[in-house]
């Protein structure tokens, strides 16, 4: 398997019951790279976004981070939790619902993991955490409890404690999509910034606009199956399927 | 001489017996507080046999009435050839029937405890016990604290059973004093004070916390 790619997804199948959600779904990440992937709702998307780290477990298929394969051991066999925890800490995730954890304050949710999962000190992890802070935009927060925010500030501080990890890849799963309209643009404009400064990011959206900006690559799924791959501009402008077009129409 | 006056010249029996109940009461509700967090970080996790075993033993516990594992386990242990301290026993026993109550309530705040949070942890790397400390165990608590007022006040009520297996507590302070001098409606009434006094105060206190978890915003979360 290369080892030169941040994410590398071979050949993934994942059924629930029987309706067969992704179907032999292979792609590749290259560090750096900014992937989006489109799709109705139902396509199978988050799915595979959550197969990355093995939040879903998928009936076949092989998934490697950095060169390092997730959920299987060396030897065939289901990893042990602690493996899991390991593989699993170098992919950042963001979710739609944001889940922050509501009894730790904004500074304490970013460097939870760094002090408890990765053993940094705790002088180093907030050292850290108030970088991040600032990178989001949300320096002034450091001691305000989730509750108090608004959906758009926790978003970024979701960003912010992913970010902490140092993760390989940074997964996005319709970050924006709970958001009230006026507050999307913010937390775009943060994981704009995130793709400028070289980040590699595995994102779902349904903002096409913002799709169009940030990718290098953009994948579009139907009924499980990667039907178009193709640099962004190719994409929007060219699309070489029916659905793809049909697709587009519907969201412009 | 009054009543009164022949329980002030009484008051350091009551005195004792509070003492000794607020021991038995301090050490068994700290016990059953950590053995009821206990199981339920055993009950995480996919259902198994030994989580179904321990539902069952958990269910029987609250199906039981105190008197009976009290009396259980000081007059019935000594058969199998166990033969505790009467102190120990009450202790004992307080310590594992509201343990299951404890459990009990953490299980039904678990039960609806957001799967988004515990998503999140995995995703960070956290194994199970170290989200259970960290993210599950510490909004559990603050989460159910009035059901745990209330059990406290139950668990310090369920302290005057212990008087049967012959524990010298309050309540056994009364029931003395009312039998030597035949005055068991002041007797009692001195001891539901204290039992009502320490109640208040376990109150105010829970009230407290919840101000302390209103100021982080998560009674509003």
């Amino acid at each position: 398997m290369p080892d030169d790619t941040a994410v590398s997804i071979h050949q993934l199948s994942k059924s629930f019951d029987d309706v067969e959600v992704l179907r032999d779904v292979s792609l590749e990440v290259a560090p750096g790279e900014v992937v989006t992937i489109l799709g109705a709702s139902g396509s199978g998307k988050s799915t595979l976004l959550r197969c990355i780290n093995w939040l879903e477990q998928p009936d076949r298929g092989s998934i490697h981070i950095a060169g390092q394969r997730i959920g299987v051991d060396d030897a065939g066999k289901r990893m042990n939790a602690r493996a899991l925890a390991r593989v699993r800490a170098q992919t950042g995730m963001v979710f739609q619902s944001f889940n922050l954890w509501p009894h730790l304050n904004v500074l304490h949710n970013i460097t939870e993991a760094p002090v408890h999962v990765m053993g940094k000190s705790k002088g180093e992890a907030q050292t850290h955490a108030r970088e991040l802070l600032d990178k989001v935009g949300l320096s002034d927060k450091a001691q305000a409890y989730p509750g108090t925010l608004s959906g758009g500030q926790k978003q970024r501080v979701a960003i912010a404690r992913a970010l902490a990890m140092q993760p390989e890849v940074m997964l996005f799963d319709e970050p924006t999509s709970a958001l009230d309209p006026e507050l999307v643009g913010e937390v775009l404009t943060v994981i704009k910034d995130l793709s400028a400064e070289g980040y590699t990011m595995v994102i779902v959206t349904h903002e096409m606009s913002f799709a169009r900006a940030v990718s290098d690559q953009v994948v579009f799924l139907d009924k499980g199956l990667i039907i178009e791959k193709a640099a962004p501009a190719t994409f929007f402008d060219t699309p070489s399927t029916q659905r793809v077009r049909d697709f587009l129409k519907n969201h412009h | 001489m009054s009543n009164w006056d022949i329980l002030w010249q009484a008051r350091d029996e009551f005195w004792t017996g509070f003492l000794n109940t607020m021991q038995i009461f301090g050490l068994s509700i700290t016990a059953a507080f950590v053995i009821g967090c206990f199981m339920l970080y055993l009950l995480e996790g996919r259902p198994s046999v030994g989580k179904l075993s321990l539902r069952v033993f958990i269910d029987g516990m609250r199906m039981l009435p105190f008197l009976m594992l009290a009396y259980l386990l000081y007059y019935g242990l000594p058969t199998l050839g166990v033969r505790l301290d009467a102190w120990w026993a009450g202790v004992g026993a307080l310590a594992v029937y509201h343990g299951c109550y404890f459990a009990e309530i953490f299980r039904g705040s678990r039960l609806v405890f957001p799967q988004g949070q515990i998503e999140a942890a995995q995703a960070h790397g956290f194994t199970r016990a170290r989200m259970f400390v960290r993210l599950i165990l510490p909004q559990i608590v603050m989460q159910t604290r009035p059901l745990i007022g209330n059990q406290l006040i139950y668990a310090l009520k369920d302290t005057a059973f212990l008087v049967i297996i012959t524990v010298r507590e309050l309540t056994a302070a009364a029931n003395s004093l009312s039998g030597t001098y035949f005055i068991p409606t002041e007797a009692f009434l001195v001891v539901i004070g204290f039992y009502w006094a320490v109640s208040i105060a376990m109150e105010i206190i829970i009230k407290q916390c919840g101000r302390f978890g209103a100021r982080r915003g998560l009674d509003h979360a």
